[in-house]
């Protein structure tokens, strides 16, 4: 009777459309021409790439740009005294030519001659001095001021507010607008002292913080933000807010990865599921991060054949926990729970091997790595776990918590099921709306539940997994893990004469760690990466970004 | 009709008021602080925040922020979001592309939604009848988000029929498809809504009298039917425009067309009191001139109806 | 009629008569009665009944159609097409898709049913009494619809859920409580236009107009007279939101404020699917077919309703 025809009517065009979009999904070959990277052919000199970008949070000045939606943007537009190798990740001298140490305490940086900024003024010793101590003054309010809280002098430019920024009394007024530990030589050379030896401290030089100011940005901020002034390959042309921010080619430009195309668009776009569309049909030329909706089934190898690319990079994710909660800080449950995660079943089934299974603390692509620093404890074992569970004598709910917009709902969920499985114990995925709101309960101490947290390299050390996470009181030790073994092995190796010997101090603190357990390494990242057939020879640098020098746009 | 018209839009100011302060203080009390997740995934400065929050009034009391803000506001100034930007360029260059949509979405909806309904509220009980009412149905029980997806997937990536993602300068043909998915939960109002309407009033005596006249049948309906059946079904889409005006995040998102819907939402997100304050602010002064002309239309649709 | 063979001979006038003495009791029966004697006819109501009784089944007691435990998950079934052992296959974390769709009846019924009731209630009560008493009411009424109007969905749910909430101290009952407030405070003047607009037309009608002159007091003409002409479009209004509410439910899902683990919902499925759509459909087809059926009993019934309960149609 009708029943059975409205049920046909309404479940057939559903079942039609999804059979349809599940069939096609393999059949589009339209762009099975090209091979795709590494024909050598020079390509369109004058050619116009678009590249994904979004947002920047803040206007492009180099020292107040810490996330990745401007520093995009900033590294096209300048280039440090160092810059980091696409491939390996390693530091290697840019606009520097000489970077002389004695003790790993005084640094003496001489500059090639001959660099100018975009407006044509030269790119002195006195620019580089003038912006780090910009950046580190306090009051200026500038994000990267932390990068040089090691050069002497740190603490009369930079104050602390003794309440915490929501408290109502303000920070004293520093008693210095420069730091004593950097002194102007003449224009093409000057120095570095830091407060104690830092034998890795030349690495953090290809970081934004590090980049040098024309004089015009003491002039006038204002219109420094609205154009903003490099020395890299490319110069700013115009930015339409939300939309996009477009930069020419540098002709003058002196460094070595000159750009082999002139126009670069960074196309804003709301979503990136977005962009992923735009890239498959053509309309944007490099995408370097795929969504889950294109990995999920591998759709990304064939929605972008030949044109996608898979690699590492020096980022992490792990579970923390929040040490000042009396739950955890049981080292028997914290191993019990590390013991209870099948990260190969996680990273197959939820990443479709887009996550490799960690071992260690620190990325595989970090110089400083060693293989198999958690040893067992970070292979799934139900058995162990749960002889560690009873050791522990917890019996409680195992609570998981994360920012809920960050698309995290479905690995945390099969986390919690796989802690569920092995221990037997009840556990419950609690999100939190916001990131920010995330954010400020974990700077408040008030997260109570074992949160997500991951870290991304901000330049290529062991140093930087360890200092900024596990050192008590360290700026991102949000669970308030403390253990004066680890501090006093860190205080050695960051004094340590050269990076070799201090890589292997700071190995044996990778190795404390695992005694200790206060966050569980899950899995390093990796990024997939797709291009349109209006460009070659395009990778992903270490940096997780499209590697500017090599790209080409066919002619 | 004249005094009434003046009355509304007295009216008019109480409700601003009132709609951008709940706004204003809604955002305000959303828990978490604004600039945490602006640093990437570590705390941001000390010294950063508190400049912002200097920059942005965020220590004065919640009556002195929203009586700061609306001053500026009736001179026409937008303010500064938190990554200080002009939030007026912002909404200058962002409403355009909402409306357009909207207008798109609209008319989408009232020439198939009306046409259909027309068409089986005449007829009655019947196949394309049943069809009709299954296939709106269907629409309504997808999210949005699915139709969308299936659409832009299916004649945007597949069969390459429309462009996948909307361009920055929105032009009209592009708007077809986003236009169509959103529109088509409303589509699906607006066809039963006529359709009951149509098949109470052709009962009515007065048809039945413009029939026994011996009127052809497009006169019935078009100038006596119509006309009649009209009411809740304009109410409808007044109100609809409307609410399309205020941006539909979620087809704005897989489209990607740079509208209102994203704006706001952004800001929301990062708790942005000026941007979504100032958004609101304007959609709230649209909403209301909409909904005075659709009342003004239905003195004129219904002769019956008095204001007074 | 003592003569059955003389009755036959005075049928005609007979046949009037005994249609009237079928009335059984002596007063006119209400509308409402009329309504129900009509509907009980109609096998549009039979069937869009007999499916909602079976849904509201599934939702009560739905250990009676699995006995799979719905959070169980292996991920060694990650995604797993429908088989025998799990009909409806298996979603991303390895659940049977089938004991979640039987369990999500429950969550997504109580979410858009109640939503619905709460709406209509404002919405119409205020719509009603702004139609009727015009004035300052009625300008008061719709300044404050307006003021709601003003607030896009998306931030009042953001904002209510988010401020009312505090992760992980919430119970079931607390958080469906607190969807079910967000999406009504946030429809009801939709559903108090309508209701407004239909209530001014039947206001000016000839019949309300009789029974003033009669001298009945407000409430019954609202009640009796202006309410059953009115609520056509409402019902149909009603009968549409509530599938939207339960769509609502999953856009809030999806944005991670509403419904949670443990609790399962269609629209919570629905949302997890996003992803996966173009790998494994079956992820979105069982509970989407369950929404849409649903959401088409309901529709069926408020159609059946309506048709009942006009005076015009008879």
């Amino acid at each position: 009777m009708r029943k059975p025809r409205w049920i046909a009517a309404s479940v057939m065009p559903l079942a039609l459309a999804l059979t349809i979009a599940g069939c096609a999904g393999g059949g589009d070959d339209s762009n099975s021409g090209t091979p795709g990277g590494g024909t050598g052919d020079a390509g369109d000199p004058n050619g116009k790439l678009s590249a994904f970008g979004t947002e920047p949070e803040n206007p492009l000045i180099p020292g107040n740009t810490t996330e990745s939606g401007g520093s995009k943007v900033i590294r096209a537009l300048w280039t440090g005294l160092t810059e980091y190798d696409a491939v390996t990740g390693e530091s290697k001298n840019a606009h520097a030519d000489k970077i002389e140490t004695k003790d790993s305490k005084v640094f003496t940086v001489k500059l090639k001659a001959g660099w100018k900024f975009h407006d044509g003024t030269d790119v002195k010793a006195k620019n580089y001095v003038d912006a780090w101590n910009f950046t580190a003054y306090s009051p200026n309010g500038q994000q990267g001021a932390s990068f040089f809280e090691q050069v002497a002098g740190y603490k009369d430019v930079h104050t602390e507010d003794p309440d915490g920024a929501s408290g109502p009394q303000a920070a004293p007024e520093p008693t210095s607008k420069t730091m004593s530990g950097l002194k102007v030589v003449d224009d093409s050379t000057f120095e570095i002292t830091l407060s104690d030896s830092f034998s890795v401290f030349p690495l953090k030089f290809g970081y934004n913080p590090f980049y040098p100011l024309p004089d015009s940005f003491f002039t006038d901020q204002k219109a420094f933000e609205a154009k903003p002034i490099g020395n890299g390959p490319f110069k700013f042309v115009s930015r339409t807010p939300n939309a996009d921010i477009t930069l020419a080619r540098n002709d003058d430009y002196k460094g070595e990865g000159k750009p082999k195309f002139k126009d670069l668009v960074f196309k804003i776009f709301e979503t990136n599921e977005a962009a992923y569309t735009a890239t498959v049909a053509g309309e944007l030329d490099f995408l370097d991060t795929v969504p889950a909706s294109g990995i999920a089934g591998g759709k990304y190898k064939v929605d972008l054949k030949d044109r996608n690319g898979s690699t590492p990079y020096m980022g992490n994710q792990v579970l923390a926990f929040p040490l000042y909660q009396a739950q955890w800080q049981n080292v028997d449950l914290r191993k019990a729970v590390s013991l209870a995660i099948d990260r190969k079943s996680i990273t197959e089934k939820i990443f479709e091997g887009t996550r490799l299974p960690a071992d260690g603390w620190v990325n595989p692509a970090v110089p400083g790595y060693v293989k198999g620093q958690c040893g067992d404890l970070c292979t799934y074992n139900p058995e162990k776990a749960k002889e560690y569970l009873t050791k522990s004598g917890f019996k409680g709910t195992i609570e998981l918590t994360t920012n809920a917009d960050g698309g995290h709902k479905e690995w945390m969920t099969a986390t919690c099921n796989s802690i569920k499985n092995a221990l037997g114990l009840e556990c419950t995925y609690n999100p939190i709306p916001t990131f920010a709101e995330t954010r400020q309960k974990i700077n408040a101490k008030q997260v109570t539940g074992i949160y997500r947290a991951g870290w991304i390299a901000d330049y290529p050390s062991i140093e930087n997994f360890m200092n900024q996470l596990y050192r008590t009181g360290a700026s991102s030790n949000d669970g308030d893990y403390s253990n004066k073994k680890l501090d006093d092995i860190l205080v050695k190796a960051d004094a340590a004469p050269t990076v070799e010997e201090a890589n292997k101090l700071y190995q044996e603190g990778e190795r404390i760690l695992a005694e200790d357990m206060p966050a569980i390494p899950l899995w390093n990242q990796t990024a997939q990466y797709g291009w349109s057939e209006r460009i070659d020879n395009a990778r992903l640098s270490s940096l997780r970004e499209l590697d500017l020098t090599t790209v080409t746009v066919k002619k | 009709m004249g005094r009434y018209v003046l009355r509304r839009l007295l009216q008019l100011i109480p409700v601003f008021i009132g709609t951008t302060f709940l706004i204003y203080w809604l955002v305000w009390s959303l828990p978490g602080d604004p600039f945490a997740g602006k640093c990437g995934d570590r705390p941001c400065p000390d010294a950063y925040v508190s400049m912002m929050q200097d920059k942005f009034n965020l220590n004065d009391p919640l009556v002195v922020q929203y009586g700061k803000y609306m001053l500026n506001l009736i001179q026409g100034d937008f303010g500064q979001n938190f990554r200080l930007q002009d939030v007026g360029t912002l909404i200058g260059n962002a409403y355009p592309n909402t409306v357009k949509l909207a207008v798109v979405a609209l008319i989408i909806e009232a020439i198939i939604g009306l046409s259909a309904g027309i068409l089986t509220g005449l007829r009655g009980r019947g196949f394309l009848d049943n069809l009709t009412l299954v296939s709106t149905l269907f629409l309504i029980s997808l999210p949005v988000f699915v139709t969308g997806f299936v659409i832009q997937l299916f004649f945007g990536m597949e069969l390459g029929w429309i462009k996948a993602t909307v361009s920055a300068k929105a032009p009209w043909h592009e708007l077809i498809a986003p236009g169509f998915v959103l529109g088509s939960l409303s589509m699906a109002y607006v066809t039963r809504l006529t359709r009951t309407s149509i098949a109470e009033n052709k009962r009515a005596d007065y048809v039945r009298t413009a029939v026994a006249k011996g009127l052809p049948q497009s006169r019935v309906v078009g100038v006596h039917l119509l006309r009649n059946s009209a009411i809740p079904v304009l109410t409808f889409l007044g109100t609809d425009l409307g609410s399309l005006m205020g941006g539909a995040i979620v087809t704005e998102g897989i489209f990607d067309v740079k509208g209102i819907g994203n704006l706001v939402f952004k800001g929301i997100i990062a708790h942005d009191g000026v941007v979504v304050t100032g958004v609101v602010a304007l959609l709230v002064v649209v909403y209301l001139l909409s909904n005075l002309l659709v009342d003004m239309l239905y003195a004129v649709l219904d002769p019956r109806i008095r204001y007074d | 009629m003592t003569d059955p063979s003389a009755a036959s001979t005075v049928a005609p006038a007979e046949d009037f008569v005994v249609a009237a003495e079928h009335v059984e009791s002596n007063k006119p029966r209400s509308l409402a009665s009329d309504a129900w004697h009509d509907l009980r006819r109609r096998p549009l109501f039979l069937i869009s009944g007999a499916l909602i009784l079976f849904i509201l089944l599934m939702a009560a007691w739905p250990s009676l159609f699995t006995s799979v435990d719905p959070a169980a998950a292996d991920l060694q079934y990650s995604r797993n097409p429908p088989s025998a052992d799990a009909w409806f296959g298996y979603d991303t974390q390895g659940s049977d898709i089938f004991a979640r769709v039987i369990y999500g009846a429950r969550a997504s019924i109580i979410v858009g049913v109640c939503a619905t009731i709460v709406t209509v209630l404002i919405g119409g009560t205020l719509g009603l009494l702004a139609g009727f008493y015009g004035g300052w009411i009625d300008g008061l009424m719709s300044r404050i619809a307006d003021v709601f109007f003003g607030l896009p969905f998306v931030l009042g749910a953001i904002v209510i859920l988010s401020s009312l909430s505090t992760t992980g101290t919430q119970n079931v009952a607390q958080i469906m409580f607190l969807v079910i407030m967000s999406i009504s405070v946030l429809s009801w003047p939709v559903c108090m236009r309508i209701m407004r607009s239909a209530a001014i037309t039947a206001k000016n009608q000839d019949y309300v107009k009789a029974a003033r002159a009669l001298g009945a007091s407000s409430s019954r003409i609202i009640l009796r007279h202006m309410l059953p002409n009115a609520i056509a479009p409402v019902l149909v209004y009603a009968t549409i939101a509530l599938g939207a509410f339960i769509g609502a439910e999953a856009t809030l899902s999806f944005l991670g404020l509403g419904l949670r683990a443990p609790v399962v919902s269609w629209g919570v499925m629905i949302a997890d699917s996003r992803d996966w759509i173009r790998v494994a459909p079956h992820l979105l087809l069982f509970p989407a077919a369950f929404l849409t059926a649903t959401v088409l009993a309901f529709v069926m019934l408020g159609d059946a309703v309506r048709e009942a309960l006009d005076p015009k149609m008879r």
